[in-house]
């Protein structure tokens, strides 16, 4: 009997990614495990499940034999405080690592979300403005390779010059590479204070934002059809230090200065079931991108400060494809990109989800060096990777 | 006609025959980088004038089977850029030109041989810097940065180069010209920019780079505080921490290195003293003024017997010099010197001093001390006299044993300055033998035939061929859609 017999149950009825019902599903409880699961597993297509924040999100599976469920993979191993690092297993609730004594792990994530799959899918949030993503957090990692291989890059050192830094190539690979079984990162202080500034404003007050001296943790927007674009920025740091700035922002913005976030912060901009997009932007041209998804009658919302935004909004009556066309075209003028997280059901034809890549060729060569048989997350990623 | 003979006649006459360098006099100009005990002279030298260049170069070699080495400025210090013999340096320090300035969009793109501290100097007058800060910033290139992931003394708070680059245009060992990322951050797809920052020229050469511009701090402010013991400084740089100050900069420097320091640059440091700290603090006023009043008191609480305030950027300066010439200056007290560069986990610091000064009195060797203390990133010096006879062994092997405590404590055999040919063969004591071929998938991805910068990086060489196992699931035409199977 082979662990894979040991583990894998039968797929029940929610064991699904982006609509395609998995056969088996099975959760190790360590590395160890877990390499001896996927080498066990070869033949096997395979999707790696988190905490299924975002599995029905993206194109889905060309096969799937086997869901790895990283629920049994959690806790802490380390919190170095005095070396501002924890080591965590993938499947330990992106939550914990919010509240560390004292400390935190400095990225935004949804309810549920995991440490895994948060740098698998490279989830961030409004504070991606002062800490940076996932890819600057992440100091180590440990993955599963699709032959069972464990390997680890990085280290738990901050600064690491030594081998390739292949955190970065696994962050965002959405489960093609591998599986993630362990993280390494780099965590922040939490500030003492912390202060928000609220205003009406046009995109372009933004800009005027960043080019002060405010130093905002982040610096978000919302734009929805018919209504009033509104700023929000977050202020952090010592009491007085933040309440001079707020208050100074709050003139500037003619906003005013709260303790809490807007209700529209750090939440998505479409209900279950609809149209979702990931917009980018150089920063100058976020407006050009606010001006186009109000234009195909979405909200828009996110953080005018780094140029990442998120469009949606209920299923339309109209094929979204036009939409997704005019959407990806603006963003490329503006220097970024169109990314459709979601679609309707039944207008997914047609679409594609990711767009145009650059570099896609070498991305094919690395997958094929790690994955050759193409079955860990086969179709999910770019280019059909 | 020789391989090489019938590559230099190619590029003459593809790229002029003043960019192709085949005196053997004039190639030894190149025979070195920073660390100028290797020493290889490469077989050609080539100048890029262009991206196109560049790329047609590197095809050039790729076609000829020849292997290639890119060369900024040569200031690295782990023989990253040490030629190849049989090899073409590509040399990047003609492709110099900003090519953009977007203040608005806090994105500069430039040219891999414009200079670090060029960036910075370029958007100074609109408010904003190039954060990354290599302490050889007025000489070192973009280029060269990006390959080695370059850190600095302010990396602390602001990260590394591969924080702060968002895009860049390269040649891939085929000699293709490729974009990886952009201007926008979150490009989809593999973040092959991430592995590229960092990869030390094995996977290709940088021809374009777009950096991310920093808004210029409110205000700065430094201080220097003297310790009677690096014990003490250590204790004051993890109270600091702990306080939940994360200042731009924590440098250190051991009694031997002030010495070394102010023999040569006269930086006036507090006589007497067996540590100094240098702690820079930068931000909104308010912020940095409270954050500035903790500091002091922490370092008086650990033990400090002396601070200094810089009060204008000439005293600022003063103070930063001392630490900037530590290195040159160790040349003042010792006439040969190794310049380790090693990272620990900060609150390590105390007892990792303690054993290399053990290690190098059992040795007879002196090490002087210097240090990102903030960061846990060790640059020891090792001092000794290659006129006398086993010294420069003796050195070698407190400066190996150095980086074995790194990896005994958790850390790393190198934080900012790359393992180029030097550390090599340390790799395979911080990795296993999986960590390693990992790795080396990456570089077959993109380098099958191994000739961007052979030998560096990694121990042993690895073949890219066919990997055995049967191939399953979609062929690339119909991931591509560009067929489909029915």
């Amino acid at each position: 009997m082979s662990l894979l017999d040991d583990l894998a149950v039968e797929a029940g009825d929610d064991d699904v990614v982006a609509g395609v019902p998995a056969r088996l599903v099975a959760a190790p409880a360590s590395t160890s495990e877990a390499a001896e699961l996927v080498a066990a597993a070869r033949g096997l297509s395979v999707v790696i499940r988190g905490g299924g924040t975002k599995l029905q999100q993206g194109p889905p599976p060309r096969e799937l034999d086997l869901i790895i469920d990283t629920g049994r993979l959690t806790g802490v191993v380390e919190h170095a405080a005095g070396d501002l690092i924890t080591v965590v297993r993938a499947g330990t609730p992106m939550a914990e690592l919010h509240r560390l004594p004292g400390q935190q792990l400095a990225l935004d994530a949804p309810p549920g979300a995991t440490a895994g799959g948060t740098v698998a899918a490279n989830g961030s949030g409004p504070r991606r403005l002062r800490y940076g993503t996932a890819r600057d957090l992440l100091i180590g990692i440990t993955v599963v390779r699709p032959d069972g291989r464990v390997t680890r890059a990085g280290g738990k050192v901050v600064k690491n010059v030594a081998g390739y830094d292949l955190g970065k190539l696994y962050t965002g690979s959405l489960g093609t590479l591998g599986l993630i079984t362990e993280c390494v990162f780099r965590l922040h202080p939490v500030p003492v204070a912390a202060l928000f500034v609220r205003a009406v404003a046009p995109p372009s007050a933004a800009g005027s934002v960043l080019a002060a001296q405010f130093a905002p943790s982040a610096l978000e927007i919302n734009a929805e059809p018919g209504a009033e674009l509104e700023i929000a920025v977050l202020l952090e740091g010592t009491p007085t230090g933040v309440q001079d700035r707020a208050r100074a922002l709050a003139t500037l913005l003619d906003g005013e200065v709260t303790g809490e976030p807007p209700p529209w912060w750090d939440t998505p901009p479409w209900p279950s079931g609809g149209l979702a997009l990931k917009l980018t932007a150089t920063l100058s041209r976020v407006s050009a991108l606010v001006d186009a998804a109000l234009e195909a009658g979405l909200t828009i919302r996110g953080s005018a400060g780094a140029g990442v935004l998120y469009a949606g909004g209920p299923a339309p009556d109209h094929p979204v494809a036009a939409t997704v066309e005019t959407l990806r075209g603006t963003a490329a003028a503006a220097g970024g990109h169109a990314v459709v997280l979601a679609v309707p059901d039944g207008m997914r034809d047609g679409i594609d989800m990711w767009g145009p890549v650059p570099g896609i060729e070498l991305m094919r060569r690395v997958k094929e060096q790690f994955d050759p048989d193409h079955r860990f997350a086969p179709g999910r990623f770019v280019g059909g990777i | 006609m020789s391989v090489i003979d019938a590559l230099a006649a190619r590029l003459r006459s593809e790229l002029g025959s003043d960019q192709v360098i085949t005196d053997r006099q004039r190639l030894r100009t190149y025979e070195c980088d920073g660390l100028t005990h290797y020493r290889v002279v490469p077989a050609l030298v080539v100048l890029p004038h262009s991206s196109a260049e560049a790329a047609l170069t590197v095809r050039a070699c790729a076609e000829a089977r020849v292997p290639f080495v890119a060369r900024g400025s040569g200031t690295g210090l782990s023989g990253g850029a040490l030629p190849h013999a049989d090899g073409v340096l590509i040399v990047t320090s003609q492709l110099r030109s900003i090519v953009s300035l977007d203040p608005a969009d806090e994105r500069a793109t430039v040219q891999p041989g414009v200079i670090n501290l060029q960036v910075s100097e370029a958007v100074r007058d609109f408010g904003y810097y190039y954060a990354p800060d290599p302490s050889s910033q007025q000489i070192c290139s973009i280029g060269g940065n990006v390959a080695e992931n370059s850190g600095g003394a302010h990396c602390l708070k602001y990260g590394f180069t591969t924080n702060h680059v968002t895009g860049i245009e390269m040649v891939t060992p085929d000699g293709d010209l490729v974009r990886l990322g952009g201007a926008a951050p979150d490009t989809p797809g593999y973040d092959l920019l991430g592995a590229f920052v960092g990869s030390e020229g094995t996977l290709g050469i940088a021809t374009e780079v777009t950096v991310r511009l920093t808004r210029l701090p409110e205000t700065v402010r430094t201080l220097l505080a003297a310790f009677h013991s690096t014990d003490q400084a250590g204790a004051a740089t993890s109270a600091i921490i702990a306080a939940g100050v994360i200042p731009a900069a924590i440098e250190m420097m051991d009694a031997l290195s002030i010495e070394a320091a102010e023999s040569a640059v006269h930086c006036g440091y507090p006589a007497g003293a067996g540590a100094v700290l240098v702690v820079e603090l930068d931000g909104p006023l308010a912020e940095v003024q409270a954050q500035f009043d903790e500091v002091t008191r922490l370092c008086a609480e650990h033990g400090s017997f002396e601070t200094r305030v810089a009060a204008d950027d000439t005293e600022r300066a003063l103070i930063w010099r001392g630490r900037k010439s530590a290195f040159a200056a160790v040349g003042r007290i010792s006439p040969d010197y190794i310049v380790q560069d090693g990272v620990i986990p900060r609150t390590a610091l105390p007892e990792v001093l303690r054993r290399i000064n053990e290690v190098a009195a059992s040795h007879g060797v002196r090490v002087a001390n210097v240090f990102h203390a903030g960061d846990g990133n060790l640059h020891p010096l090792v001092l000794f006299d290659d006129t006398v006879p086993g010294e420069s062994g003796r050195a070698e092997t407190v400066s190996g044993a150095i980086l074995d405590l790194c990896i005994e404590f958790g850390g790393s055999i190198t934080g900012e300055h790359g393992v180029g040919v030097d550390k090599a063969r340390y790799m395979p004591r911080m990795f296993t033998d999986d960590d390693l071929e990992t790795m080396q998938l990456l570089r077959c991805a993109f380098d099958p035939l191994s000739l961007a910068n052979p030998g560096k990086v990694f121990p042993t060489p690895r073949l890219c061929g066919e990997r055995p196992g049967r191939r399953q699931g979609a062929h690339p035409l119909q991931e591509a859609g560009v067929a489909e199977v029915f």
